[in-house]
């Protein structure tokens, strides 16, 4: 029998960070629409301003410090895209390595801290699987992150070698990064490396690397699920609850997805349900329909930021990206959709918007190809030659940075004169994924993929929803820049 | 839901002002096992952090207002990030999700009812970068705005334990600084002797960020580095303001291995008030006819200047060649050096 909508408003939406809150319009036992607000504002491209051109590599990479090293990246390459700035081999190679130590710490964090522990709420006490879920993944004491945790930290004293520290490095730079590397520091890479492949293929995905970046469709995949008893790895667990909770069916978002290219190894373009395009930076633009912000639509390159909190119409302090007008969703099931891996091509072409699922499954795959990806790239190291050059003057004018963070695509454009930083705009990954509605009305990645998720009786922080939610692994403190 | 406490945990709670997150995810490196199972060692219980508890939406504000109302013991309250006041003061620029108050409100009411207050990292101390330039949110520390006291929670606040706001102050902080001062709370172990004027723990604000940095011997000699990714002392071109910084980040490994200076790039002075507004570009020096204007803490400039001109006509060819590379050119030799 249809009733009247119920509205629900959830939030905090811990985990990653809190500043979400999302409406949910619940009819017949299902969201009917989704209202996603970002109710945080703390004016990053305000704050930019004015100051000297190369302030952007202190302040732009404090908008996060979940992925700090991905908007240093953004900001370095918008600065060099400016300067014509040039990079020697050993400056790309050190920059694709602390990048792809933050993207695989990311994808290893977002399943075993943010997406996992919910598998093992106490809703999910009659599955048979519960108890191995309970002691593999609970919050807090769970041996996944317990074993899994020490492992990231030492996998990110990759980052003490190469970028000094981590969260908020200075050490990439326009023309390449600050630290060279020795011989002997290169080994003591390898062997970090050597020690975080081997606790992933221990614990994460009792298999090898190799294996698992291998698997070429869905059945395949099924077939990997199958092979060993459903609790032999984290992944294969995952899996078999997937089946038994059918986060296939859940979560489907545009189908339109974006990447711009990532280390040289993951092709950049538009996937638009079932052709690939060229992924042009300037279709981009950011609407504030729904958004507490003046202005109309308009590209990132002469956008602006002036919050308007008392607009009616307003919803979430998040602008609406788009591309040539439309919705897209980003992040590692976009990258891999794009560049063309096997199994999530057969995902998507099975699923034309993903799901749930094919989110997390993407992440845990894109995890397995970074990590042999990087011992190439350490071992192409060149210790006694150059590691940056820097730029002798990076003139005024506009430049563009883009990145593939954990999270999708990452832009940065700025606008210097005399020196000074003139205008300054950034799209976040989650921007893309999490934007309110825009100006036709249209919602934006996950408003499209709550659509449908199932609210039972008596819920008032409905588990599924919160699975597409981390679905996504949102990063709110850089959507709220 | 958090159960009623018992006396011999410590109960924590953490909140996420307007952050970065990077605390937290400095703290999770904690030890190389995680800021949880680092805290639990001294009997500190998680009551909620918003990253690494299972409790979501209304699970997780039923907690927060038990904390609030006084119905379970706050023995100590964390925040992370600046607190927002803006707009025109209504706290409004940042709203905790699903409950309809301003973040700036949930901090005030707990803060009334912790034993201690900790501000995690320079935003929750002292404003951080959120506060910088025309400061659009009306951003601030707990207890301080930049230097000054007036920060959210008033400039005469004192907890329970009757002690200021701790400030465990950095962008971020060191993982140990967080786990250390923490476990000293737990302990008991701080009083006001513990902090240095600005309410940073002495543990690492005693030392200075210069202190074992592995450029000193290039310091000695003022070898300087002129180029991003050069070997020298960062201090003479390009911006070091470690000799001014509060912090043992050069005593105690950041992330096993690393360091800002060592890692090749200026030290900040993440630690202090106002870092986020220094009165040149970050990673220049600021000079006078020559002279850098940040001299070392407590040396006064003639002596320095003399020093300097000492020490550079001093530089053995080894120092001097090496600190214009990005990896050692010329290797110490009892004898010296011949080219070949
Ligand atoms: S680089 Fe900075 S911390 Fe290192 S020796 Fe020079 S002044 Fe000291
Ligand atoms: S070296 Fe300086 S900038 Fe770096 S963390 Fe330490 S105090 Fe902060």
């Amino acid at each position: 029998m249809t009733q009247n909508p119920t509205r629900l408003i959830v939030g905090p939406f811990n985990r990653v960070e809190g500043d979400l809150e999302v409406t949910l319009d619940i009819q017949d036992g299902a969201v009917a629409e989704a209202r996603v607000n970002a109710p945080l504002y703390r004016g990053f491209e305000q704050i930019l301003l004015g100051r000297p051109a190369a302030d952007c590599l202190v302040i732009a990479p404090r908008i996060c410090g979940i992925c700090s090293v991905s908007q240093s990246v953004a900001a370095a390459r918008a600065l060099a895209d400016l300067g014509q700035a040039s990079m020697p081999d050993n400056g790309s190679l050190a920059t694709n390595l602390i990048l792809a130590c933050e993207n695989a710490a990311d994808h290893l964090t977002h399943f075993m801290l943010f997406f996992a522990p919910d598998l093992a709420r106490s809703c999910y006490s009659e599955h048979p699987w519960f108890q191995t879920a309970r002691r593999r993944f609970a919050a807090g004491d769970g041996e996944c992150a317990r074993t899994l945790l020490p492992a990231r930290a030492r996998f990110l004293h990759l980052m003490g070698l190469l970028a000094g520290k981590w969260p908020h490095s200075l050490a990439l730079q326009p023309g390449g990064v600050t630290k060279g590397i020795d011989p002997g520091e290169k080994i003591r890479l390898l062997s970090i490396l050597a020690e975080f492949r081997e606790a992933l293929e221990t614990h994460l995905f009792a298999d090898s690397l190799e294996s698992i970046a291998a698997l070429n469709g869905i059945a395949a995949l099924e077939a990997w699920a199958d092979a060993a008893p459903f609790d032999r790895g984290d992944f294969r667990l995952f899996l078999h609850i997937a089946r038994h909770l059918n986060f296939t069916g859940l979560g489907s978002g545009p189908g339109r997805f974006i990447s711009s290219g990532s280390f040289g190894l993951f092709a950049p373009g538009v996937w638009d349900r079932d052709a690939l395009t060229v992924f042009d930076p300037t279709q981009v633009t950011e609407d504030h329909a729904h958004s507490w912000m003046e202005g109309t639509t308009a590209s990132p390159s002469a956008g602006k930021t002036i919050p308007s909190p008392d607009k009616p119409e307003g919803y979430s302090w998040c602008k609406a990206p788009r591309l040539a007008g439309q919705v897209a969703e980003v992040g590692a099931l976009a990258r891999q959709m794009v560049d063309g891996h096997p199994l999530i091509r057969d995902l998507i072409k099975t699923r034309p918007g993903g799901s749930v699922q094919d989110r997390v499954v993407a992440r845990l795959l894109e995890l397995a190809r970074l990590i042999p990806a990087m011992e190439t790239w350490i071992r192409a190291i060149r210790p006694a030659e150059p590691f940056c050059f820097p730029p002798t003057d990076l003139g005024d004018g506009p430049g563009t940075g883009l990145v593939e963070a954990a999270r999708g695509t990452l832009g940065h454009w700025i606008g210097l004169d005399g020196g000074r930083i003139a205008h300054y705009q950034i799209i976040a990954p989650t921007t893309w994924n999490f934007s309110p509605r825009d100006a036709q009305g249209n919602p934006g990645a996950l408003e499209m993929a709550l659509a449908g998720t199932p609210v039972l009786p008596g819920e008032t922080t409905p588990v599924a929803v919160q699975h597409v939610v981390r679905s996504f692994d949102p990063c709110m403190v850089c959507t709220v820049h | 839901m958090a159960a009623s406490s018992s006396s011999d945990t410590f109960n924590l709670l953490w909140l996420q002002a307007a952050s970065c997150g990077g605390c937290t995810m400095s703290a999770l490196a904690a030890d190389d096992t995680e800021l949880l199972r680092s805290l639990e060692r001294f009997g500190i219980r998680m009551l909620w952090h918003p990253s690494l508890s299972e409790e979501s939406g209304t699970e997780a504000l039923s907690i927060l207002e038990d904390c609030a109302s006084g119905r379970v013991r706050l023995d100590c309250l964390c925040v992370e990030g600046s607190v927002l006041l803006g707009p025109q003061g209504s706290g409004r620029f940042q709203m905790l999700s699903g409950s309809g108050k301003p973040m700036m409100e949930w901090i005030s009411r707990l803060a009334a009812q912790a034993s201690t207050v900790v501000a995690v990292g320079s935003c929750a101390a002292f404003g951080g970068v959120p506060a910088a330039g025309h400061n659009p949110t009306d951003a601030r520390g707990l207890q301080y705005s930049g230097w000054d006291l007036g920060g959210a929670l008033g400039k005469t606040f004192r907890s329970g334990s009757g002690l200021p706001v701790v400030n465990i102050a950095g962008c971020a902080p060191h993982p140990g600084w967080m786990v250390e001062t923490l476990a000293a709370l737990a302990l008991g172990n701080i009083s006001a002797e513990h902090l240095d004027a600005l309410g940073r723990p002495r543990t690492y604000a005693d030392h200075l960020a210069h202190h074992g940095c592995g450029r000193n011997e290039f310091y000695e000699f003022k070898a300087s580095a002129a180029r991003p990714s050069d070997r020298g002392c960062l201090m003479e071109n390009l911006g070091c303001r470690a000799t001014q910084a509060p912090g043992d980040c050069n005593i105690r490994r950041w992330n096993g291995y690393g360091s800002c200076t060592d890692g090749g790039y200026a030290c900040i002075n993440c630690t202090s008030p106002c870092f986020e507004t220094p009165s040149g570009p970050f990673q220049e020096t600021a000079k006078v006819a020559g002279i850098p204007v940040g001299l070392p803490v407590d040396m006064p400039k003639a002596w320095f200047v003399a020093l300097a001109a000492l020490s550079k006509s001093a530089t053995p060819q080894r120092v001097r060649t090496n600190a214009h590379a990005d990896h050692v050119i010329v290797p110490p030799a009892r004898k010296p050096f011949k080219s070949p």
